[in-house]
Formats: structure tokens, sequence, C-alpha cells
């Protein structure tokens, strides 16, 4: 009887140290938190002027999302976005940050498109010391100077002035040099900084700045700034502006047979496929800024997968088709933040600040690394000359040979033709 | 600057090809806010939808722009005479013009540049013609192509509406009314069918002008917004009422414009052309040709 | 009328509580804006609804005083009520002189003409490189943030005072004897002019006010923003909804534009961060309409015709 008895006793305390033992190993363990998706918030321009780069953006953002996602999320939980549209109006800008980081509880940020749109929201990250991931914005941290700023346009270390350096690199090799230039830029933000920045830079070489003037946003017919351009008779002609301006301007300069050495620098508009369609051989000779293009140089890991699954995405969202000027760099910008803070392993916005800062990373536009300031450590803002543009064809944009880098060394694929007419 | 007879003259065509469409688009302007004194702020939008419907027959069927926009001009037509009827319905029938009328077309204004981002999306729309980038010499005068032909299209849709206006009966009434109501109705013509016509062809007159915008330049929703100054200054300072006022004033403002940008700075273009208007309006308030 | 200084007050407390009480920062950005649409829309009444002259160039007067609080603020580093006092002291001259050479004209053509002149400060200031121009300004906010623990809760107090100032502003002008005098210029102006009513002058000190109070809002926007180029600050936003506001709340009276930008700035707020897409832009365009052709006289207006059924119904007629 007692022999039964003692069993009973080992047996309850064996059911009880058991049973402790698994309930200490439930309440110990902390719950699974691969269930809640890590947020990230933005506000991105999806309508007034500058909605055609960030609904283009956007689409390049959440393909970055389901790429990271399908393989298993950051930090083993699912990416989640929470954005809204700021319709490139600044003032919007400050309510959704504040909305985003004390109301909707978003882990991480990331920045709107273009410098309007950045910097309102730079005074509310820096005061809670958020990593800020930037999507082109000139020169924005100049100001702010916040050590946890990251700007993915590869502008380089001193923005404003390494944007045209390559314009003017080129300009200076040739022989004989050119003696005079021309700057015009458009009355709006980024214009007037690139063209300041050329400024600089021409006086730097010793050129002689025969013209200098500035037109109105939207302006309906370049040919009287063309003509007295012509007038002029600068040798290079380097040019600030955007879309609108960019093709009235080509068009003028084509029309009224603009002779010139060089022609183009800073204009925004000409790396979109519907104007380079319609544009057609007018781009020919011209050299122009660029991000990126489908030159065998540039053929970084995984951006001709990128393009291939944006150009499908875009289809039908009235975007541009091609995607090459803005989609690669925001599906960095996110590759960037992703890989540093699967390295640090956590949230901590400090160490993934010091990390970005330590580290050059592998994206798909090339390898990515910053300075002190957030920019990049060394300018990779291509120079670009159009060659054997055909008309009224815009898959020939989709391949390599209608834009020819020229600059910087490290991605060139091709020499100058120059002079651009004569 | 380089002072040169061959610069100056070009400056000049430069501004009077500009002018020419700038009147393009004022023209409906003027029959609508000079004749009917409907205060339509939402017209360039009218302008910058008829440029994208423009853009779809010349997408779909490939007749050249401007064709293209005279094609569409008698469906903008309907759409005017539509406009008309719920204008009159909400707002002069029950004797609440000005303000309210103003607002309303604000609100349109709006609503017509969402739908056109809805439907058209943000990117830029432009279109090709073999004219477009050629150029025509006369000595050393240039003529762009590309500002000619909206320039002879918006001269010769002045004339076809200058004429209808004073030779044909409904064009008479059309300037009748503003004047006179009652007198109108005498005379056996109802005020309201003449109102809409005029609203009608003021409408088309939109379409033929986006039609000659979309040629001179790329276009998205919101460019509309960069005219209402513009096309308000033109129709003011040519004088209320006056169809050949507003042609001479459009002129004017786009020699003027080219001008100052060819010889000082383009930034200060607008300026000029403003201060103009403040001037006129100072010293000569009914404008350049205007009734007293 | 004691009621309402009693209720300024209790605004005025409501205003401190809400800062001491709530620490979401996001309301505060979110009531900046609808403060400012409401002295822009006040503003805009004490010409437009009060006496009938359409102001289009109320962007204009908004940006001149942003502008001008930009230009001191980087010459003499100023605080801002003094900035704000500057600004409404210079947008008030503006809108004295301009007053001057356009109110003669008929209204419509004064409607252009402010249109025009928003265009040519525009152009200025696109040429005015000591405020940045057209490249833009960076605003940094002061260092040291006087009296509340954060900048954003400083410049919603600001507005708070500002907007019942305008407020407080706009009633003496409805309800005076200058207030009358702009009533019968609204309904009649050559009437008025024949009864000896010196509608010169009262259009003049409407516009005067006009133009102190949009400076005055104006005045804190740069630090609000933190980037200001003139694309943004002559936004036509601002110039429509300071016509929208008073419209959707009612021109007549000085509360209406109150009630207009309540209603339509915080809509436009909290579909900003809710839909948040086109259909923003699509909402003001039919709201515009919807109450225009609807409630021509804004919700004052229904609230008074819904009033007046009611008191007539089964009472003997007068």
């Amino acid at each position: 009887m007692l022999e039964k008895f003692a069993t009973k006793r080992r047996m309850l305390t064996l059911g009880v140290v058991l049973f402790t033992t698994l309930f200490l190993a439930q309440a110990l363990t902390p719950p699974a938190r691969a269930a809640e998706p890590i947020k990230i918030g933005f506000s991105m321009a999806l309508t007034g002027a500058l909605a055609g780069a960030g609904k283009a953006a956007l689409i390049a953002m959440e393909i970055w999302r389901e790429d990271t996602n399908k393989a298993g999320g950051l930090l083993g939980r699912q990416v989640e976005f929470i954005y809204y549209d700021d319709a490139t109006s600044p003032s919007k800008v400050p309510g959704i940050y504040t909305k985003l980081l004390n109301v909707d509880d978003v882990d991480l940020v990331v920045s709107s498109y273009g410098t309007n749109e950045i910097s309102p929201a730079m005074p509310i990250v820096m005061r809670k010391g958020l990593v800020f991931m930037a999507l082109f914005g000139l020169a924005v941290n100049d100001r702010f100077n916040y050590d946890r700023y990251f700007q993915i346009m590869p502008a380089g270390p001193v923005p404003k002035v390494d944007w045209s350096k390559g314009f003017f690199d080129l300009a200076m090799a040739q022989s004989p040099k050119p003696k005079s230039i021309a700057l015009l830029a458009e009355d709006a933000e980024f214009a007037r900084n690139a063209v300041s920045g050329a400024r600089i830079n021409a006086e730097k070489v010793g050129l002689d700045i025969v013209y200098d003037k500035t037109f109105p946003f939207g302006s309906s017919d370049l040919t009287p700034v063309i003509r007295a351009i012509r007038a002029s008779g600068a040798d290079l002609v380097y040019i600030g502006s955007y879309p609108h301006g960019s093709v009235g301007l080509v068009k003028a300069a084509n029309e009224l047979g603009l002779k010139a050495k060089m022609f183009g620098g800073g204009m925004v508009g000409l790396q979109f496929a519907a104007i380079q369609k319609n544009l057609g051989p007018m781009l020919n000779n011209i050299v122009n800024y660029d991000f990126w293009v489908p030159e065998p140089t540039l053929n970084f890991e995984g951006v001709e997968a990128f393009l291939k699954k944006y150009q499908a995405a875009a289809k039908g969202k009235k975007v541009d088709p091609l995607g090459h000027y803005l989609p690669p760099y925001a599906y960095a910008y996110l590759q960037i933040l992703g890989q540093a803070v699967t390295a640090v392993g956590s949230l901590d916005q400090k160490a993934i600040a010091e990390h970005i800062h330590a580290n050059t990373f592998k994206t798909v536009v090339g390898p990515v690394s910053f300075g002190k300031n957030g920019e990049w450590a060394k300018t990779r803002t291509l120079q670009v000359q159009f060659r054997d543009v055909e008309a009224n064809n815009m898959e020939q944009f989709n391949h390599a040979g209608k834009r020819i880098v020229l600059y910087p060394n490290s991605v060139k694929s091709g020499d100058i033709v120059y002079p651009y007419k004569q | 600057m380089v002072f040169s007879v061959e610069l100056l003259v070009n400056a000049i065509v430069s501004g009077l090809l500009l002018g020419g469409f700038y009147a393009a688009v004022a023209l409906g302007l003027s029959i609508t806010f000079g004749q009917l004194e409907i205060v339509n702020i939402a017209h360039p939008t009218f302008v910058i939808f008829g440029s994208y419907v423009t853009y779809m027959v010349y997408q779909g069927f490939g007749i050249d722009p401007v064709l293209a926009g005279i094609a569409v001009a008698p469906a903008f037509f309907v759409l005017g005479i539509l406009l008309y009827r719920f204008y009159y319905v909400c707002f002069e029938n029950t004797g609440q013009e000005s303000l309210s009328g103003l607002a309303f077309f604000f609100g349109l204004m709006f609503i017509i540049e969402v739908l056109l981002i809805l439907v058209y999306g943000v990117d830029y729309r432009l279109v090709s013609a073999p004219y477009i980038g050629q150029t025509w010499h006369l000595g050393f005068v240039e003529f762009p192509l590309r500002m000619t032909v909206p320039f002879v299209t918006a001269v010769i849709m002045t004339l076809v509406v200058y004429q209808f206006l004073s030779k044909t009966f409904i064009g008479r009434a059309i300037k009748a009314v503003s004047q006179d109501r009652m007198a109108l109705r005498l005379m056996g013509a109802d005020p309201i069918r003449i109102k809409q016509i005029a609203l009608g062809i003021a409408i088309a007159t939109a379409a033929v002008a986006g039609a000659l915008l979309i040629i001179i330049g790329p276009v998205e929703p919101s460019v509309g917004r960069l005219y209402i100054g513009r096309v308000f200054a033109i129709v003011v300072l040519g004088g209320m009422g006056s169809i050949g006022g507003t042609l001479a004033a459009a002129l004017l403002i786009g020699v003027v414009e080219s001008f100052v940008s060819t010889f000082y700075g383009p930034s200060w273009a607008p300026a000029v052309g403003f201060s103009i208007l403040l001037l006129t309006l100072a010293l000569r308030p009914q404008g350049m040709f205007g009734r007293a | 009328m004691p009621k309402f200084w009693m209720a300024i007050v209790g605004v005025f407390a409501a205003g401190l509580m809400f800062t001491g009480l709530v620490d979401n920062e996001f309301y505060f950005f979110a009531a900046y804006v609808v403060l400012q649409g409401m002295i822009m829309a006040s503003a805009w009444n004490m010409l437009g609804g009060f006496t009938g002259y359409v102001n289009f160039g109320s962007a204009g007067f908004f940006a001149v005083g942003a502008y001008t609080s930009i230009a001191l603020h980087q010459a003499f580093a100023l605080p801002l009520p003094l900035l704000i006092l500057a600004a409404g002291l210079v947008c008030g001259a503006i809108g004295l002189a301009t007053g001057y050479l356009t109110l003669r004209l008929k209204g419509i053509y004064f409607a252009i003409s402010t249109l025009a002149m928003a265009i040519v400060f525009e152009t200025v200031v696109n040429n005015w490189d000591y405020v940045g121009g057209a490249s833009g300004v960076y605003v940094l906010a002061p260092e040291e943030i006087p009296i509340f623990d954060s900048y954003i809760k400083f410049l919603f107090m600001v507005m708070v005072i500002l907007a019942i100032a305008a407020v407080a502003v706009a009633r003496y002008l409805s309800t005076s004897r200058i207030g009358q005098g702009l009533a019968a210029i609204r309904d009649d102006e050559l009437a008025a002019e024949c009864m000896g009513v010196p509608t010169l002058r009262l259009k003049l000190i409407s516009a005067t006010t006009m133009g102190v109070f949009m400076g005055m809002a104006g005045a804190p926007y740069p630090f609000f923003v933190a980037f200001v180029d003139p694309i943004s600050a002559f936004s036509l936003f601002i110039a429509v909804n300071a016509i929208a506001m008073p419209l959707i709340g009612g021109t007549k009276v000085w509360y209406g534009p109150v009630i207009g930008a309540l209603i339509l700035g915080i809509t436009q707020e909290v579909t900003t961060v809710t839909i948040s897409s086109e259909l923003n832009l699509l909402i003001v365009g039919v709201v515009l309409i919807g109450f225009i052709t609807l409630a021509p006289d804004g919700i004052v207006g229904l609230v008074e015709r819904f009033r007046r059924k009611k008191g007539t119904n089964g009472r003997a007629a007068a």
C-alpha cells in the first residue's frame, strides 16, 4: 500500500514539476511579435506638380516592400507602409509627419519627394532623433546639419556645385577650351540651385558668363530667351529647368538653329520617357544630367529585375512607363534602410544612423556610401549625351546606345561628341 | 544687351505669334465675361480639358491636332450650352450672380482638374506634327511653325467669331443681350437661348485653344492655373465686349513679354504685362476698345 | 456686448488648456492650418463679404506678410510678435495703397486688379534674392521656445490670438456704423453714394484691415513650414480657401467665415490624413459648388431660413 502511495506521490510531484516548468516556460517567453508589422511612414506627392515623380516613386517603394516581405520581412516582421498625399504642398507636410509619428505610431520614416516637401519634415524628425532617408532634395542638409539625414540623390558632398561639375570637367577637357557660357534657370527651387552651382563652377574655371538670366515657371514660349542666348554667342549653354521649360527650350533651340559647343546641364524632364519620345532627334548631342540609364556600365545587381517589375506595375498607372530616372533610387533608399536595420538588429535610430554612415551598401543603383553631411561621399550625377535618337520611338530608350554616359569615369560608356552644333 | 534690328524685329514677331495664341485662349472668356458678364474663372481649365480631348482624338485617329481640336469643338459647344443652363437655373435666375457665380466656377475648376487627373493621370502629354520643329525664314525673320500655326488658327478663329457676332442675327443678339435684355425680348429673341449659344461658342473656342496649347508645349492638368491671370488681364485690357480689343490686347501682351524676355530678363515679363493692366485700369478702366 | 467678450476669453482659455492637456502635436499642426484659414477668411470677408468687392489676390497679401517676416528675421532676428506686427503694417499699407488705386473701379475690375497685383508681387519676390527668390529659403525656429514646451504650441497660441483679433475686428466693422455703411455699399453703391455714405473711405478701411490681417496670418508661416518659396507661398489654394470659407459660412455676418473655416478647414485636414488623394481637391470643388447652389448665403443663411420657417409656423401673420 505504501509503495502505491509513494508512486502516486512521485507521479504527482512529477506532474506538478512538469506543469510548473511548462507554465514558467511559456510565461517567460516573450510573446510571438512576428505578427506585428514594421510600419514605415511618409508623405508623397501624389497630386500636384510633382505627382508624376511621386507616383512613380511609390510604385518602386511598393515593389521593395513586396520583395522584402517575400524574403521574410525586416527583423522577421512584415513591412507595412502608412503614407499620405502631400499634394506637393509644403504646408501639409508637418501635419502629416506628426500624425504618422504621434497617432499612427510608425517605426521608421522616410521622406517625400523634392526639397520643398522634405524640408518641412526636418524639424520634426530631428526632434525625435529619427533616421531620415530622403528622396531627391538638393542640399537640404546644408541648413539643418542633421547627422541622421541621408540623401539618395547622388549629387555628391557639396551638392550644389558637384551637381554640374561633370559638365564643366567635360567642357574644359576639350581643346581649344571654350571661353564663354550662358546660364539660364527656371524660376523654381531646383533649377535655381543647380544654376547657382554652375555659376560657381564657371567662375572657378575662368569662363566668361555672357548671359545669366531666369525665366518664369511654366512660361508658354521660350523662343525669345533662346534668341537672346543665341545673340550672346556663348560657347556653352547651361540650363536649369523643369519639364515644361525643358521641352520648350529644346524645341526653340532646334527651331532657331542655336549653335553651341555644349548644351544642356540641369534640365529636368529630358529623362522622362514620354518627353524623350516626343523630342526625338532634337535631343541629339545634348549633354544633360541623369541618374541611371541602361548602359552596360550601370548594370548593377538587381536593377534589371527591378525595372522589369516596375515597368509591369506602371502599365496603366499613367506614370513614366520606363522608370529609369527616379524609381531605381526610390527602391535603393529603402534597400539601404532595410539593410541597416537588419545589420543593427533593432530599430535603434542612433545605431542605424551610425551604421549607415560607416558602411557602403550594395543597391540596385550600385555601391552607395554617405559622407558626414548625409550626401553621397562621391558624386555620381551622370552627364549623359543623347546620340542617334530616332523619331517617335520610346522603346529605343530602354536599350543602351542612346544615352551615353560621359561622366563620371567610373561608369563612363563612351566619349563626348563635341561640339553640340556648329 | 546687343540691340540689333534683327533681334528687334524677331522679338516683335515672336511676341505677335505668342499673342495670337493668347488671343485664342482669351477669346472664349471675352464672350463669357466681356459680353455675358459671367466670371468664368474656369475657362483656362476648359482649355486644358480641350487639350486632353484633342490629344485623345489625335492619338486615336492620328489626325492633326488642330483638326482634332476643330472636330471636338461641336461637342464643347453642347457642353457650353449645358453649362449655361445650369448656371442660369442656379444663379442668374435667383439673382445671385457675381460672388456666387465666381465661387461656382472656382469649384468647377477644381472638379474638372481632378477629373482630368483621375482619367489621364499627371504625366505630361505632348503631340507631334510635321510642322513642329520647323521654321520658316523670311530674310532674317524667323517663324517657328510650332508658334505660327497656332497664331494663324487663332486669328482665323477670332475673325470668324467677330464676323458671327457682327453680321448674324444671333451674333448681334448676343451683343445686345448684355446691353438690354428687355429690348431683346421685345425684338423676339429669347435671352436665355441667346446666352446659351454664346457660352456654347465660348467653350467651343476653348477646345480649339486647347489644341493649340498642346501644340505649343506639354500639358498636364494644373497648367491651366498659369493662364487665369493672363486671360482676364487680356479681356479687361482689351475692353469688355470687344472681340477686336481682345485680339489687340493679347498681341500687345505677347509683344511686351517678348520684348522684356529678349532684352531685359524673362523673369520680369509677367510683372510688366500685369503692370500695364493696372495702369490701364487706373487711367482708362474701360480698356483699350471698351465702351466708355 | 459682454457676451462676446466672455466668449473671447473662453476661447483663449480653452486654447491654453488645450496646450496644457494635449501632448499629441498633430492636433496643433492641424489646428494651425485651420486657424490660418479662419484669419484669412475673416480678413477676406471684411472687404469681400461686407462690401461685395472680391479679392482674388489673397495669396499675395499672405505671401508678402510671410516674406516681410522672413526678411526682418534674417536682418534683425526680431521675435515673432514684432514680425507679425511689421507684416501687418506692411500689408495694411499695401491694402490701403492698392485700394486707393483700384477701389474706384467697378466690382469685377477690382477683382482682376487684385489678381494682377498678386502676380506682380510674386514676380518681385521671385527676383528678390535676399529672401531666397525663386530658390526658396530655409527658416529655422529659434532655439529657445517662449513659454510653452514645444514650438508648435507657441505658434498655435499665436494663431489663436490672431484669430480672436481678426474676428473681433470683423465684428466691430460689421456691427458699428461703419458696418451699416458697408452694408449700404454692398446693396447698392450708387444709392449709398447719393445718400452721402463716404463709400471710398469705408472701402479703404475695409481694404486696409483686410491687408493687415492677411499679412499677420502670413507672418508665422515660415516658422511653421521651415522652407518657403514663392510657388508655395503664393499658392492658389490659399486664395481659394480665403473665398470659399466665407462663402460656405455666410458672407454677410462676421461669424460666417469662422463657421466656414471650421467646416472646410477641418474637412481638409481630416481628408489629408485619411482618404488622401486627388479626392481631396475634388472635395473642395464639390463643397464649393454644393454650397453655392444650395446655400448661397452659406450656413448662416441656411440656419436663418430654417429659423424663419419654424418661426412662422402656427403663428398668425404679423
